[in-house]
């Protein structure tokens, strides 16, 4: 069985924010004008969390992409009340938009707070309003969304799998933010493979995850440590980019 | 009191017949009632704006996903404890001093939970799909989510509405009897509604005997769903992992709150009552130093729960819950956590510690405080949490918006208004209630001078 889930290197990113843009391009995320977005409605799925390491004047600051960690048992999901959010038997944390009635008790259980919330009817300034993804709905006011690891992306490599008769295979999925990341920091597959680039990528010393004490059992692995030590030491595998070398 | 057969006593040999002219239109109330009438306008005039605009016009953002919708949700949930849980309590243990009391706590409490049961609606993304929430059977199969609190409350909160409003109606049905009896008017509408809730009480024996057990069994019955209810208010919070919310004292914490605004209401209610419908003699200052005592009680009770609760967390200094705490007690929230302080526990604990100070007037100031104490409380939990996320990067702030605001001054007015419609309809104190009283007291009286005959008799 597939477990869906992502690796990503804060060793290679540079908080560029091309995976911001792209996915809000990808997902149909709505723009909420100047006023909304200064009261912290701005809606993207993925955003970029800066956290300043080190004492001045030797700091540097890391950047951390956070989206849906797309938790194996995730507090979002017990708490609606008409099951609009759910997981499915791939690992994905999804949302079923029709069915939310908008109560946002799932975006106050989530510790990485990265459920967004339609304030408004979703709306897109010229020409962005031309040129929405057919392939995702787009979402009312009132209903609640967030990251869905590009499902429709998934469901696409599905058809064309079943349409080649063969199985999915390792690098066919790649989410919006993989795909347009300059340095390669994402990474995206099935977790349940051993032998799946991610999973070797998460095997390394230098994981982690986020918030993992509280037991939510990511599905997003972050990778942290810089070039020196246990790469080299440890034999481990090639970073993400060059993995595909 | 089987005696007692509704609407037969003369008025000129029952001193408890005033009563029963209480229940009549006034002007000062019709004005009353047409000012906040215009409030109630408000209330649903703001909520269409909002269910076409979309929560956007709310205060509310990420990550203050909740704001003083959910606030008011609690806060009026919690003033429904007033009447059903005290009348109840007071009842149970045969408290004579409830008697005039009773019917007026009673009715707060319906009003509250109507008003109250309203903020989860006006709250929610789309409110039209409230119905969701409930099991009802539709060719999908598709049922409500059991293991989400929201769902316990939706049954928790019907539970409580229909309990009380039975608890409300039901000891009313000898006084809406008499109402309809003395009624000159027979084809009016007033005579027709009294006729049907009266539901046909002659005041035969065994009509009596059937209300007394009646009576027994919901006062009994109602005090465990009172107590439910706000527990699984607080389980809105407490059941999550968001650092502030997650605590076991919750529950109990809860609901000693609500009994806390809910007496601080019960107080200004009958202080308003008692001077504009001249009911002095009937709650006097004995019924409000008693009722200052308990609510004395509660001021004690409130604020070791709330230094439990806050010790705790500050000692114990996990991180998550540490900036929560930091920003309650010196941060943004800190001015509002003092005054809440000063309003729920020092300003009561000065006024009622004292004789003077449970007189009418002193409770009413000290229940004023509560009110907006209790609310600030409400608040204090709420928003801090929500504005302190896990993760660094969204630091919340929040301020309520024009359109909350005016809900909410719209909701305080339909709660008045209601309460302003029913004084004028219906008697706001116990009729058959205080006159049993009067009668038993009589017959105590009368048993007490036989007894001491009989003593002094024995004795010479």
């Amino acid at each position: 069985m597939t477990r869906w889930g992502m690796v990503i290197d804060t060793d290679r990113c540079t908080g560029c924010e091309a995976c911001v843009v792209a996915c809000s391009a990808e997902n149909n995320v709505p723009t909420v004008g100047e006023d909304d977005a200064a009261m912290g409605r701005a809606m993207h799925w993925l955003r970029i969390e800066r956290v300043v390491e080190g004492e001045f004047p030797d700091t540097r600051v890391r950047f951390v992409p956070v989206l849906c960690q797309h938790c194996g048992a995730a507090p979002c999901e017990p708490v609606c009340p008409v099951y609009a959010t759910y997981h499915n038997d791939e690992g994905l944390n999804a949302m079923v938009y029709s069915r939310c009635v908008g109560t946002r008790f799932c975006a106050n259980n989530c510790p990485y707070t990265v459920r967004t919330f339609n304030w408004r009817k979703p709306a897109w300034p010229e020409p962005l309003d031309r040129q929405l993804n057919p392939d995702v709905s787009v979402r009312p006011a009132g209903v609640m969304e967030k990251c869905t690891f590009c499902v429709q992306r998934i469901h696409d490599a599905r058809h064309e799998a079943d349409a080649d008769e063969r199985e999915l295979r390792d690098g066919d999925v790649s989410p919006a933010c993989a795909q347009s990341c300059p340095t390669q920091a994402i990474a995206f597959g099935d977790l349940a493979d051993p032998e799946s680039r991610v999973s070797r990528l998460a095997r390394s010393r230098r994981a982690f995850q986020l918030l993992d004490d509280l037991g939510t059992a990511p599905g997003v692995v972050y990778r942290r440590g810089g070039l020196d030590l246990e790469e080299t030491v440890m034999g481990e595998l090639p970073l993400p980019g060059a993995a595909d070398d | 009191m089987t005696e007692m057969a509704a609407g037969t006593a003369p008025a000129h040999h029952d001193p408890e017949a005033s009563l029963l002219e209480v229940a009549r239109p006034r002007p000062l109330l019709l004005v009353g009632s047409a000012v906040t009438g215009l409030l109630v306008v408000l209330l649903f005039v703001l909520w269409g704006y909002q269910a076409k605009e979309g929560l956007g016009v709310a205060g509310i953002n990420r990550p203050v996903f909740w704001g003083i919708y959910i606030v008011n949700f609690v806060f009026w949930i919690g003033i429904s404890h007033a009447g059903t849980l005290i009348s109840a309590i007071l009842r149970v243990v045969h408290a004579e001093w409830r008697r005039p009391l009773t019917r007026c706590a009673e009715a707060v409490t319906v009003f509250a939970l109507m008003v109250g049961g309203l903020f989860p609606l006006i709250h929610m993304g789309r409110p039209w799909l409230f119905y969701w929430l409930l099991p009802y059977p539709n060719y999908r199969g598709l049922v409500p989510n059991f293991r989400s609190p929201l769902v316990w409350d939706v049954a928790a909160i019907t539970a409580y509405l229909i309990g009380s409003s039975l608890y409300l109606l039901l000891p009313m049905i000898p006084d809406l009897a008499m109402l309809r009896d003395r009624s000159s008017d027979r084809g009016g509408v007033r005579y027709r509604l009294y006729r049907l809730l009266a539901l046909g009480w002659r005041g035969t024996p065994l009509q009596w005997a059937a209300l007394e057990r009646g009576i027994g069994i919901l006062a009994v019955a109602v005090i465990p769903v009172a107590v439910s209810v706000h527990t699984i208010v607080s389980w809105d919070f407490a059941m999550t992992m968001t650092p502030g919310w997650n605590s076991t004292i919750f529950g109990p914490y809860f609901v000693v709150g609500a009994i806390y605004s809910g007496i601080a209401v019960l107080l200004l209610a009958m202080a308003i009552l008692r001077r504009g419908l001249h009911l002095e003699h009937v709650l006097t200052d004995k019924t409000f130093d008693n009722l200052g005592r308990l609510c004395l009680a509660m001021t004690l009770i409130w604020g070791y729960f709330t230094f439990a609760e806050h010790l705790t967390t500050w000692y114990a200094g996990d991180a998550a819950s540490d900036s929560v705490h930091h920003a309650l007690m010196s941060g943004r929230f800190g001015n509002l956590f003092w005054l809440m302080i000063f309003l729920n526990v020092i300003v009561p604990f000065a006024l009622l510690v004292t004789r003077r100070g449970r007189r009418p007037l002193g409770a009413a100031i000290a229940a004023i405080g509560i009110v907006i104490g209790m609310w600030l409380e409400r608040l204090l939990i709420v928003v801090p949490s929500l504005s302190k996320p896990r993760l660094p990067g969204l630091d919340g702030s929040y301020w309520p918006s024009p359109v909350e605001l005016g809900i909410m001054l719209g909701s305080a007015g339909l709660f008045v208004f209601l309460y302003f419609v029913f004084v004028q309809v219906f008697p706001i104190v116990s009729i058959w209630e205080v006159r049993e009283g009067r009668e038993h007291k009589a017959v105590a009286a009368g048993q007490r001078a036989t007894e001491l005959a009989r003593a002094g008799g024995g004795t010479v």
